[in-house]
């Protein structure tokens, strides 16, 4: 019989992100848990990273916050040295170096980046805790992963749904931000109804593409809007933030 | 004679108990019962009990049923809230409240709340804390009011509040600042509802409405989702399907009215003696 020190916790929530046609839409739970207690009901799991890149990270909160500032800082050396601020794929490719550096002793987070390439194209690209990576339209992580991922197949891939006949080209492959922002607020509505470490609240960032009209943004009803862009005359970046129930 | 191997005792069938530790060892595990990680609390006042309880039940971190029943009928003036696993306190509830009839019936007076912990107590300490039912107990009886916790290995306690279940530090937290003797009936409805309020919105195991029910000397409320402070909101969305949505692999009418002629054969003319007299 031997006893080990257990570095590391699962903190509960979820966290997903859907990528547009010119923008990109990635939201997560601000419940933080430990074990049938709540931490705090407000803990950020979205950060933006800059202006056409937002990061989402789940699982161990202790190295999901000292991953997002090890990323922040790189992003900064990178400013520093180029004088502008680094492409979307490449900090996608930045993430899986850092991640594959820890192989033997990994931060213990899924992460989710979201947000415009260089192309102007909507994106999302998502890695495991070791740094295998993929470019994908729509993906959700963390605890209740089992429960929004199915639905979001179904939901944003047309998955088992045949497209209606006469319709010329099938299912869509990018939805409006309006359609997105409802399948994300019912996604975690319903998460929050089933799983018991979803809730408190929901924190949902948008990117829109250089140029695109904030449009589908006005809509939404009971929550509350603000803006967060760094620099004028590029991308944009919204911060929405919802109730969810607190049980 | 009476097979041998067809003789069942009364109480758990344990025949399958070596084959299950059998599989445990290769890697498969047993299934995981629900259970009512639950905040349930009891709370004696000036004329009698107010029980309360949760309404989340829960596999692992699943929630199994946002609405069910924690507060279980013993007899018309005793009722019963269980934690633990759901099956447990279900089984032993509802068997405890049918010995409680009989024994009532047989003795013809209105059974004791003392009456009830003695047999739940006797029963879990038979199972050594296998049956897992955590119990809080309250009734009235001709010898005033009585609220009890039983826990799963047998022990009870006599207290004037209580609480169980994985929310019961958060329950018990509002008991100890809030808690006065001789409170009236609403004062301790509030006291209550408060108690597993805590436990609902800061225990993970515990949630959705609050039940309670008041037993007095000759009235007994149950007040099922007395509060329902977790209400969800309306989706965005209608998620309805256009008839056709599903895929099919191949189509196949069947014809469901069938024509059919009968044709009567005839009559066999009897050869020997062999046809069944009918006369």
């Amino acid at each position: 019989m031997q006893r080990q020190f257990n570095p590391y916790t699962e903190n509960g929530g979820t966290i997903l992100a859907i990528a547009g046609a010119d923008f990109a839409v990635i939201a997560g739970d601000t419940r933080q848990t430990e074990g049938f207690n709540i931490q705090t009901r407000y803990a950020p799991k979205v950060f933006r990273l800059t202006d056409k890149a937002v990061l989402a990270v789940n699982g161990f909160a202790a190295d999901g916050n000292m991953f997002v500032k090890k990323v922040k800082q790189r992003l900064e050396w990178y400013r520093h040295a180029h004088a502008k601020d680094m492409p979307l794929r490449a900090i996608a490719r930045l993430i899986q170096t850092m991640l594959y550096a820890q192989r033997f002793f990994p931060y213990y987070v899924y992460n989710i980046l979201g947000g415009i390439e260089d192309d102007g194209s909507g994106a999302v690209y998502s890695f495991d805790p070791v740094g295998s990576y993929e470019r994908e339209t729509c993906r959700a992580a963390g605890a209740a992963q089992q429960l929004v991922q199915p639905f979001l197949d179904n939901q944003i891939y047309f998955k088992n749904q045949v497209p209606p006949p006469g319709v010329a080209g099938g299912h869509p492959t990018h939805l409006p931000l309006d359609r997105v922002l409802s399948i994300v607020t019912d996604s975690f509505t319903s998460a929050t109804e089933r799983h018991i470490e979803v809730g408190d609240g929901l924190e949902l960032y948008v990117v829109l593409a250089k140029g695109r009209s904030p449009q589908g943004l006005e809509g939404l009803r009971a929550a509350h809007v603000r803006e967060v862009t760094g620099h004028t005359d590029g991308e944009r970046v919204f911060v929405i933030n919802q109730e969810l129930k607190k049980d | 004679m009476a097979n041998a191997s067809a003789y069942r005792g009364t109480g758990f069938d344990f025949s399958n108990y070596a084959r299950n530790s059998f599989l445990e060892k290769k890697g498969v595990p047993l299934p995981k019962a629900t259970s009512t990680g639950t905040t349930i609390v009891g709370c004696i006042f000036k004329d009698g009990v107010v029980l309360g309880a949760d309404t989340r039940a829960t596999e692992g971190d699943i929630v199994a049923d946002k609405n069910c029943e924690k507060i279980h009928y013993i007899t018309e003036n005793i009722r019963c809230c269980g934690a633990g696993t759901a099956a447990d306190t279900e089984f032993t509830t509802a068997m405890i409240s049918s010995n409680m009839e009989l024994h009532s019936l047989s003795t013809g007076r209105i059974p004791r709340v003392v009456t009830a912990m003695t047999m739940l107590k006797q029963y879990l300490f038979r199972y050594q804390g296998h049956v897992g039912a955590a119990l809080v107990l309250g009734g009235v009886d001709s010898t005033g009011s009585h609220l009890f916790t039983i826990a799963p290995h047998g022990s009870a306690d006599k207290l004037p509040y209580v609480t169980m279940g994985s929310g019961s530090l958060a329950a018990m937290a509002v008991f100890e600042s809030g808690w006065k003797p001789n409170m009236d009936r609403q004062e301790a409805l509030n006291l209550v509802v408060a108690a597993v309020s805590a436990g609902i919105f800061n225990d993970l195991g515990s949630g959705s409405n609050v039940d309670t029910c008041v037993i007095t000397k000759d009235h007994t409320e149950m007040l099922r989702n007395y509060r329902k402070p977790n209400e969800r909101v309306q989706k965005e969305n209608t998620y309805k399907f256009r008839r056709g949505t599903t895929a099919w692999t191949k189509e196949k009418i069947r014809e469901l009215v069938v024509d059919e002629t009968v044709v009567p054969l005839p009559h066999p003319v009897s050869a020997g003696g062999d046809a069944m007299d009918t006369s």
